[in-house]
Parts: C-alpha cells; sequence; structure tokens
C-alpha cells in the first residue's frame, strides 16, 4: 500500500497545474457489487491546451449483477488487444507511475449518466439483471478491479444490497480508457434507482451529459425502465440505449429495439447490443458514449462549485461526502461552505475512489471524488447540495430539496428492554441515511418506539432490514401508513398551527370533520407494463384501488404499458404482491409522486367491548371503509384468545359501527386433574400465566397480547 | 406412589416402568427403606391416608403392600380408620388379586375404568372392568373410586352421555372425571399432530364437562372438586389433602412430597421429588436409604400460592379460618377485595368472596384457570408489598 500511494499522474505542464492521484490498494475491492445507474462521465474534448484529454466516468452503478462481467471482459481486452495505456491494472504492485504518466487531465469535462434500468428495479422486489455486470465490466476493462472471482459485486458492499440487487447507497470508482491516443477518466457513480431515490438520481443527473439506458434483452422494457427514461429525457441527456443479456436463450433484442423505438422514440439503430456476461461489444459501449455524448463545459478557472451526490458516516473520520466537481478545483487545507446550512468547514482530506479512496491534493473541475471537512453529520452533506470556496460565492445547483418522507411506519423493540440498544442501532443507521425521519413514538400495546418517515416502500424495507442484519435488532413494524393533508377551515386551530395546511402523519392526530374545508391525500402515477393477458385482471384490480386509468399504449404485439393514477395509500401495502401473483411475475409496477388531491378520507376506530383501541386507528376513504374495517375485524378475531367473557370486535366511524366480528367466551379451561404429582407443574404453567398477563394490554377488560396487535399491526408476510 | 404398569397407553406419560418378577424383592425392600427414611426425617407422628398409585401398582404383590403398611405402622402411626387406597387397572389379573389386597390392608379402590378403549390401547375391554368394579364393591362396598374419561377420538356429546349413564349404573360412591388431554411425546398426541385422530372441540369437551356435571348431580354424586364426585359422603381422604395443603410424603421412584423435614432442623415446607427411573432410584435407595432428587424449599409466597391454587379447585373453596392457617396475617378481603378484576369476576357470579370465604361458582369452577392468574398476581403483590410481614407465619 504504501508504494502504491505514489503520485502517479501529473498534467503536462501545458495545463498550468499539476495533479495527483494516489490510487490506494485496488485488489482489496473483490466484494463489492455493482450496480449501474447514472454513469457520469467527462468526455473526450479536444483539449485547449492542445494536450492529451482524459475522459471521466462518473458511473451510477445500480444492479449488482451484470457489471461484474462487463468489468472483467473489458479487462481481459486490455490485456489482449494492448488498447489499455495502463497494463495490467489487475494489482496496484503493478498500477506504476510509468504506465499513466501520459495522462493529462482535461479542465473541461462532460458528465455521462448510465443509467440501468430494464429488469433491475421494479418497486421493492427487486430483480436485478444486467447493469450491475455492465458497469463491473467497465471497471475491469479498464483495470480498476482486479480480476479475481471474489469480485462479484464490486460497488455494493451491503448485505442488503447483495442480496436485493439493488443500491441503497451510491458507490463511486474512476477509471482510465484509452481511445484513439486519448485517455479518459472515468468516474464511475453508483447511486440508487429506484423510484423511491429518484431524488437523488435526479440530482445526478442534473449534472450529467447521458445516459445508457440498459435493458434486458428477455424482459424488455420493464416499467422503471420508463421512469429512469423519462428522468433523463427531461434532463435533456444524451440517451444511449444498451440491450443486455443477448447471451440468453429467449433473448430478443430485435423486440427490445422495436420497444424502444415505440417507447421512447430512440431509432433502432442507435441500440448496442451487448451480452456483459460474456463481454460482447461491451468495448462498443465505451466508444460510443466517448463519440455520441456532447463535450463538458466545466472550467477549473471557474471559482469552484461541487454537487454533493452522497454521503456516508465514517465514526473516526465523520462524514465523507462524494461529490462531483463543476468548477475550479479543490485543495487540502481549502474553507468551504454548504450552501443548504451556510456552514463553512477545513477540507482534511480529498481524492479520488477507484472505488477504494485514493486521497490526493486537489481535485479539478470534473473530476469525482471524495472529501472529509468535519462534518458531524450526514445530514450537513445532504444530498443534492452544492459546496463552494469561502472566498468565492457561486449560485447553488437548482432543484435541492431536503428530502420528503412519503411512507410512515411505527417502529417499535420487540422487547421493551432492547430499547436503547434499538435507539442507539436507529441512530447510527440515520448516521448513513438522513432521507429518514424520526419522531418519538409510543403505544400503549408495544411501548416506546419511533414514527419513521421514508422515502418510499424499497427505503423503509431496506432500513428495516440494515437494523436487522447490521444491527442485529428485532423490531416490529406497523403496517405503513401514507401523510394525509387537511385544509382547515376553523379560524382557531389555523392559529394555532400558523397555517392553513396541516401534514397528519399519525392517524391519532386526525382533525375532525368539523374543522377541516377539505382533507388531501398523497397521490401517484404509476406504470404497469404487463403481456396483454393479464390486462383484464389489472384494471380490476386498479379499479378497486381507486385508480385512475391515464393511458394505455401497446408497446409491441402483446405487452401494454398503462399509466394509472394512484392513491398512494392504496399501494403501500400489497399491491406490487398481488400485481406480481396475478401476473404469473411478468407485470412490472412503477409509481412517482403526483401531488397530493382531495379525497374523502375518515379517521375509523377499532373497538373491544365498545373501548377504542388507539394504536389500532387508521385514516381509510371512506369508500373502502367498510371492507377495511371488516379485514381489521377478522384479523384481530383470529388473533386475541377467547377470554371469560364474549368480545365484540367493531370497527366504526364516529359513532357508528360499520363492521363486527365477534370472540365467543370460553366455557371451561380447567385442567380436569390435580393430583400431589400435578403440583409442581400446575404452578409453573400458573406462574407463567401470570407473567404474561404483566405484559397484556388491556383495553377495558379485555386482555389482548402483544403479539395480537404485532398480527394486525404489521405487514403481512409477503 | 409405585410405578407399576405392564403396558403403556397410548395417552400415558406417565412414569412407565415394567417390572420384572426378579427385582420384586428388591423394590419391596426400597420401598420399606425410603418409607422409613422419609418417616423420620419428617418426625410425623400419625399417617392418616395411604394412597398406592402411580400406574398400576395392582401389578404389584399383595405382600408388597402389607410389608410397605407394615413399615409404616412401625415407624409412625397408622390410625384405624387410615384411607388406604389402591389403584387398581382393570384386568383379569388386576380383579382376581383384589381380595389379597384387602387383606394386606387395602380399604379402597380406585379404578382406572374405560370401556370402549380400542383406539387408545388399552389391553382391557369393557367386560374386563365391568368385572373389577363389581369385585371391587363386593370387597369395599361404599370405598370404590372409578375413574372416568371423556373428550376421546370420536366422542360426541350424546354418545358420551349415554356412555356415562352406563357407567354410573355400575360405579359404586366416588368418581373422578377426567378429560383427555394430549400429552406431548404420546402415541396419541402424534395420531392426532398427524391428523389420523381427532379429539372433540374446546366448545365441545366444556359441553360434555357441564353435562357431566348436571348428570352426576342428578344420580345423587355432589361434585366437591374440579374432577371429583362422591356419593353418601364418600370423598377421598387422600386427595382431599391435596387440595387442603396438608403435608404428605412421596415415596417410590417419581414421587412428589411436601413437608417440613424436620428431622432436619427444618421448619420450612419443602416439594420433593424422588428420582424418576426406577433402577437409578433402586440404587440410590440402597445407597443412602433415599432417593429424593430435588428439595426445594416453598416460601412463605409460594407456600400460600399453593394453598390458593388447590384450595379453590374445592366446591367449598378455601375458608377464611383455613387461610389464616397458612397466613394469620394477611386474611383474604385484604388481599383480594379491593381489585377491580376481583370485583369484576364477583359481579358477573363467577367468584364469591364473603364470610365463609373464597370459593368458584359452578360456573366459575369450570374457569378456574383463567381466574388463578389474576388472584396470583394480587397474592404476590400484597405480599412482596410488604403489607404483609409474617414472613416467620406457621409452616404446616
Amino acid at each position: 500500500m504504501g508504494e502504491a500511494r505514489t503520485q502517479f499522474f501529473t498534467t503536462p505542464a501545458t495545463a498550468g497545474n499539476s495533479s495527483s492521484l494516489s490510487p490506494g490498494s485496488i485488489s482489496e475491492t473483490a466484494d463489492y457489487g455493482l450496480y449501474l445507474a447514472p454513469f457520469f462521465l467527462n468526455t473526450h474534448l479536444p483539449s485547449a491546451h492542445g494536450s492529451s484529454s482524459c475522459l471521466s466516468i462518473i458511473m451510477s452503478i445500480r444492479s449488482p449483477h451484470s457489471c461484474r462481467a462487463f468489468i472483467r471482459h473489458i479487462v481481459c481486452r486490455t490485456r489482449t488487444n494492448g488498447l489499455s495505456p495502463i497494463p495490467n491494472f489487475g494489482s496496484i504492485a503493478q498500477f506504476t507511475i510509468p504506465a499513466i504518466s501520459g495522462l493529462s487531465i482535461l479542465t473541461k469535462c462532460g458528465l455521462l449518466c448510465i443509467f440501468v434500468s430494464g429488469s433491475m428495479l421494479v418497486h421493492y422486489h427487486i430483480h436485478t439483471h444486467g447493469s450491475h455486470k455492465y458497469s463491473s465490466h467497465c471497471l475491469v476493462f479498464t483495470g480498476a478491479i482486479a480480476t479475481t472471482d471474489k469480485n462479484k459485486q464490486v460497488l455494493d458492499k451491503l448485505q442488503v444490497e447483495r442480496e436485493r440487487g439493488i443500491t441503497v447507497k451510491a458507490q463511486t470508482a474512476s477509471l482510465f480508457y484509452k481511445y484513439q491516443g486519448q485517455t479518459y477518466l472515468l468516474n464511475l457513480i453508483d447511486t440508487p434507482g429506484h423510484v423511491d431515490f429518484s431524488y437523488e438520481v435526479s440530482r445526478s443527473i442534473s449534472a450529467c451529459q447521458g445516459v445508457l439506458l440498459i435493458v434486458d434483452a428477455n424482459q424488455g422494457i420493464q416499467a422503471q425502465t420508463v421512469a429512469n427514461f423519462y428522468l433523463a429525457f427531461e434532463a435533456q441527456l444524451t440517451i444511449i440505449p444498451v440491450i443486455n443479456k443477448i447471451d440468453l436463450k429467449n433473448a430478443d433484442p430485435e423486440r427490445v429495439e422495436k420497444q424502444i423505438e415505440k417507447v421512447f422514440d430512440i431509432p433502432t439503430e442507435e441500440c448496442i447490443r451487448i451480452s456483459a456476461k460474456l463481454g460482447t461489444n461491451v468495448e462498443q459501449v465505451l466508444q460510443e458514449v466517448v463519440k455520441r455524448l456532447p463535450p463538458p463545459t466545466f472550467k477549473k478557472e471557474d471559482p469552484f462549485k461541487a454537487l454533493v451526490f452522497d454521503s456516508n458516516f465514517d465514526h473516526y473520520r465523520g462524514v465523507v461526502a462524494n461529490i462531483a466537481l463543476f468548477g475550479g478545483y479543490l485543495s487540502k487545507g481549502d474553507r468551504i461552505i454548504s450552501a443548504y446550512l451556510g456552514k463553512s468547514y477545513e477540507v482534511n482530506e480529498l481524492g479520488l475512489l477507484r472505488p477504494d479512496e485514493h486521497p490526493t491534493d486537489r481535485l479539478y473541475a470534473g473530476q469525482v471524488g471524495y472529501v472529509i471537512a468535519g462534518m458531524k453529520e450526514v445530514k450537513e452533506a445532504q444530498i443534492g447540495d452544492t459546496l463552494y470556496h469561502q472566498k468565492h460565492l457561486v449560485e447553488a445547483f437548482p432543484g435541492f430539496k431536503p428530502a420528503k418522507a412519503m411512507v410512515f411506519a411505527g417502529m417499535y423493540p420487540m422487547d421493551q428492554s432492547d430499547y436503547s440498544a434499538l435507539r442507539s442501532a436507529v441512530e447510527k443507521l440515520t448516521l448513513n441515511d438522513s432521507s429518514v425521519t424520526v419522531q418519538r413514538d409510543s403505544s400503549l400495546a408495544l411501548g416506546a418506539g419511533w414514527r419513521l418517515g421514508f422515502l418510499g416502500l424499497l427505503h423503509m424495507e431496506v432500513f428495516n432490514q440494515r437494523l436487522e442484519q447490521e444491527y442485529n435488532a428485532s423490531v416490529i413494524v406497523t403496517a405503513p401508513t401514507v401523510p394525509y393533508k387537511a385544509i382547515l377551515s376553523s379560524a382557531k386551530l389555523i392559529k394555532e398551527h400558523g397555517k392553513e395546511e396541516i401534514t397528519i402523519v399519525n392517524p391519532a392526530q386526525f382533525p375532525d370533520r368539523s374543522v377541516v374545508k377539505e382533507y388531501l391525500e398523497p397521490m401517484v402515477m404509476g406504470t404497469i407494463i404487463t403481456p396483454d393477458d393479464y390486462i383484464g385482471k389489472i384494471m380490476s384490480i386498479c379499479l378497486n384501488r381507486r385508480a385512475v386509468q391515464k393511458n394505455m399504449v401497446y408497446i409491441d404485439d402483446h405487452r401494454v404499458m398503462m399509466k394509472y393514477l394512484f392513491p398512494l395509500n392504496e399501494i403501500v401495502v400489497d399491491f406490487y404482491d398481488l400485481l406480481k401473483s396475478m401476473s404469473s411475475g411478468y407485470a412490472s409496477f412503477d409509481y412517482e409522486d403526483a401531488g397530493y388531491q382531495a379525497a374523502h378520507v375518515i379517521k375509523m376506530d377499532i373497538l373491544l367491548n365498545g373501548k377504542p383501541v388507539e394504536e389500532l386507528t387508521t385514516i381509510v376513504h371512506k369508500d373502502r371503509a367498510y371492507s377495511a374495517g371488516k379485514a381489521m375485524c377478522e384479523r384481530l378475531q383470529d388473533a386475541i384468545p377467547r377470554q371469560m367473557f364474549e368480545i365484540a370486535v367493531q370497527a366504526a366511524i364516529g359513532s357508528k359501527v360499520i363492521a363486527r366480528e365477534t370472540i365467543k367466551a370460553y366455557k371451561k379451561n380447567v385442567l380436569a386433574k390435580c393430583y400431589g404429582g400435578d403440583i409442581t407443574r400446575k404452578m409453573k404453567l400458573l406462574k407463567k400465566q401470570a407473567e404474561g398477563k404483566k405484559k397484556m394490554r388491556y383495553v377495558g377488560t379485555v386482555q389482548v397480547p402483544k403479539d395480537a396487535f404485532i398480527n394486525v399491526l404489521k405487514r403481512k408476510d409477503k | 406412589r409405585c410405578s407399576y404398569c405392564n403396558n403403556k397407553c397410548s395417552y400415558c406419560n406417565f412414569n412407565k416402568y415394567i417390572p420384572r418378577s426378579d427385582n420384586q424383592d428388591v423394590m419391596l425392600e426400597c420401598l420399606q427403606r425410603e418409607t422409613e427414611t422419609l418417616l423420620k426425617l419428617s418426625q410425623v407422628s400419625r399417617i392418616t391416608s395411604v394412597f398406592f398409585g402411580g400406574g398400576t401398582p395392582s401389578l404389584a404383590r399383595p405382600s408388597t403392600i402389607a410389608a410397605v403398611l407394615q413399615t409404616v405402622t412401625r415407624h409412625a402411626g397408622l390410625s384405624e380408620e387410615a384411607e388406604v387406597t389402591l389403584e387398581v387397572n382393570p384386568t383379569p389379573v388386576g380383579s382376581s388379586k383384589l381380595e389379597d389386597f384387602l387383606h394386606a390392608g387395602v380399604n379402597r379402590f380406585s379404578i382406572g375404568v374405560q370401556v370402549r378403549l380400542r383406539v387408545l390401547g388399552r389391553d382391557h375391554n369393557s367386560q374386563h372392568a365391568l368385572q373389577t368394579v363389581a369385585e371391587a364393591r363386593r370387597l369395599c362396598p361404599g370405598r370404590v373410586s372409578v375413574d372416568v374419561m371423556f373428550g376421546r377420538p370420536g366422542q360426541s356429546v350424546a354418545s358420551w352421555e349415554l356412555e356415562l349413564d352406563e357407567l354410573l349404573s355400575v360405579c359404586d360412591d366416588h368418581v373422578s372425571l377426567y378429560q383427555l388431554t394430549l400429552e406431548r411425546g404420546t402415541q396419541l398426541f402424534r395420531q392426532v399432530q398427524k391428523g389420523q385422530l381427532s379429539v372433540p372441540s374446546d366448545d365441545i369437551t366444556a359441553v360434555m364437562y357441564d353435562s357431566a356435571r348436571r348428570i352426576l348431580q342428578k344420580r345423587g354424586y355432589l361434585q366437591y372438586e374440579v374432577s371429583n364426585f362422591a356419593r353418601n359422603g364418600a370423598i377421598s381422604q387422600h386427595n382431599m389433602s391435596y387440595w387442603k395443603a396438608s403435608q404428605y410424603l412421596g415415596v417410590g421412584p417419581g414421587a412428589h412430597g411436601r413437608f417440613v423435614p424436620r428431622g432436619e432442623g427444618d421448619v420450612c415446607r419443602e416439594a420433593r421429588t424422588q428420582t424418576l427411573e426406577p433402577d437409578v432410584w433402586l440404587r440410590e435407595v440402597q445407597q443412602r436409604s433415599h432417593g429424593t432428587r430435588r428439595r426445594i424449599p416453598l416460601t412463605h409466597l409460594g407456600l400460600l400460592e399453593e394453598v390458593l391454587v388447590m384450595g379453590l379447585r374445592l366446591i367449598d373453596g378455601i375458608t377464611h379460618q383455613h387461610w389464616q392457617l397458612f397466613s394469620p396475617r394477611a386474611d383474604l378481603y385484604q388481599i383480594l377485595s379491593s381489585s377491580s378484576e376481583v370485583q369484576d369476576l364477583q359481579q358477573t357470579g363467577l367468584l364469591i368472596l364473603d364470610d365463609r370465604g373464597l370459593r368458584c361458582s359452578w360456573q366459575g369452577l369450570a374457569l378456574l384457570d383463567s381466574m388463578l392468574p389474576t388472584l396470583l398476581l394480587l397474592l404476590e403483590a400484597y405480599i412482596t408489598q410488604g403489607l404483609d410481614n409474617n414472613s416467620d407465619s406457621l409452616q404446616l
């Protein structure tokens, strides 16, 4: 390592500035997963100074599988045809100065966003194919990653990422690519690709000039592909469609090309057919990137300006912010300011990511790297924020907004004695994920806990999974709810809240109809792509979910793309599972925020022998109240054990009961024999029951075991 | 209590010990030795009842029973009117030996009768059972108890009522009413788990229990405990001592006892268990004169809990006088009457707390196990909060 940390490239003197890159050990990166999505690329541009140019790709990697093969293949090619100016990148020991001394860095760089799409990210069940392998392949091709069997997924570090094949935390890697005598520095940024994280993605895209739209040759366009396409399209980026997995038996790239032409209006001849696994045409992709993307316009002479596209928390060093430089340069010791909070920091360390950190003295416009500047919390380095020099104020990047929670759920420790351990686990996780909102909450049944806000369902699942896997925490998660809004009519309440429109996260705080002008519920625009055999069934479930059809087109002979406006509440729990099961797994679904819409929502109480159960209060649409109430009563009937008296389980709106189930009283529970030899066992059993009774939640005289609440409140297992 | 059985019933998870003829003498010697040891340890002066049970002790030789009783008489007084019960399995062999048992000193028989038991794998049929009951009644008129069991696979309420009616026409003055319980590890449990057999649901067995109680009452059998009924005052004195939390010694493999080992200078009652495995028990008795495997001193609270749990099984419940024997300072009113839960139970007519004491109503007796956790928590709270400080109170 020590040796390897030597400076390994400098810009020619004509560039006026020296830049140093110190590679760390990259053979250690074996276990990362790569997942590609936006791919930023500093495109080839004849240098104003007439020197050789460098291409910097920032690749956003999203799907764990396909990148690897792609990268590995590139490396193999590099070795055989001598494309690479850096011989044998496989190990850092050989990553030496002479091999790269001819490189220079362009001060003007463009960014390429490579989008992974298709099969990879579909709602919260993620099936990844394609894109990961692709970007891994890129990395290997240019030599940044050792080609060992271990580097299955190069950039996905978290267990949850590898298991689900998604990227939760962005990862970044810089690499080199030589084309027609020019060497390009490619920076790959791996950002999350799911719609939950579309804000992060859109931030990354805003800094790019192109994307690779990767579509599975077997599955064709998926709902996710469409969503990602539009993100890139709206940002006016160059889009290069790539059809991956052409090696598969059922691959039908022609059909997929036609779908792309039909849906995205991209001529079929612009598509590149590849097999990331075999490496087929992988190199062509890099060539096309260099050829097709417009030149970047950043100048190192401009004032320093950088976009924060990710941040991580390191216990020893504090916040490590990943940044893309859009102007000027940044040196160690500089004082910088974050635009959102206006705080000033001194740069302690900075460098490139390959994908391991390689400290350098400076970062230049067009480069991507990391910076450590004494930030204590990730909230100080929010995604989308702008960094600039203390001395030189710049205009912040547009579109920055703090994370907005769309789905809320209660989270409680399985056992109250684990509360503090869980609290510290939640704190640690939120250190790395500033988009989770945390509010303390307590439930009579489940004890002290939190109400957490997430960007979406996947985000919530990932958070829970990380909590369980990385912190070994055992938690109860309640069914997710969505934030409603109410336009108040009562002058008193408006004064109290200081505004007319309030957001309601906790059903217990739902204001009464009498003080409200109008309730609003969050809406999403859902995209469903399905074989046409399932249209009828799908339309009927959408109708049941109060969805309104907005559009329906055939994307090929028997595949249909439908757009529906859904109330978010209707899809948060089980919609995706239902869609998948009724279409034998063929339908894909994705959604995007579509604002709020007036809705006739009401508060529904659950009563046990006439006494309301606070933690089961829910907000439902008027038309869905009956079925929701009935379902809740049925689940409770199953979950509450019979008692000495009859229990009425009711769902009520105001004073009107809309559903009822009865738990009959039992008539006998005495063990029919008890003599001398039975006493010890009997006493033990009774003492255990008495202990259990202490943990019961009483609603009036009804004993409700905690399990019953868990069964009713928690999300159904999939 | 001895463990003898010549078969393994599919519903039984008892300590099974199939005797071999060659070790009967050793068994006798050990039973005598342990009886002697424990009698001395307890320093008891008079034994009021003896119960030979656990499995089928009628497989033992009558001379064994006689010898054990002699040992009791030699080391403590065995009163003239002492109840000496023998559990009998209704086999042809068993019934022929009953007279010998009578001469050996047994004066009460408890018979595990069950007709139509084929499904449960017992080796006797109803004919043998009826013969055994008749023989026992001839020998000990008015002192024969018959076990009846409901909730068997395939049983309906109607068939149960019919069966009980038939049984009662041959029964003597005492009936023990049991519900078949599925015990883990039994063949029956596995068969029900696998769905090969199905037992009546809780709702059905509740009706069976209720109808049995009514039928028995109509036939003159008064219920005196959750599962025991007697005509002409023929209640079991021995079993009564369990429900009244009296002291008792347990002799033989797997036997349980509760007594104050005064011979060691103790004043605290202990819950004692003898070694379960007969071979090991034999060896232990031979080596150190007893096979006591576990001794757990009962705390003041622990003893009161047993008084409460066992006492409420009796139809007469726990009288204030009886409670005072164990808890001179904290009476039942102090402990229970301020609780809203107890008040609820009283209002719904399940529990009665009055000048006589604490007891279940007719309806409440069937729900006793649901009320006990509440009562135990109240008792625990009262005692541990130091509201009662007679922890050095009298322990019988």
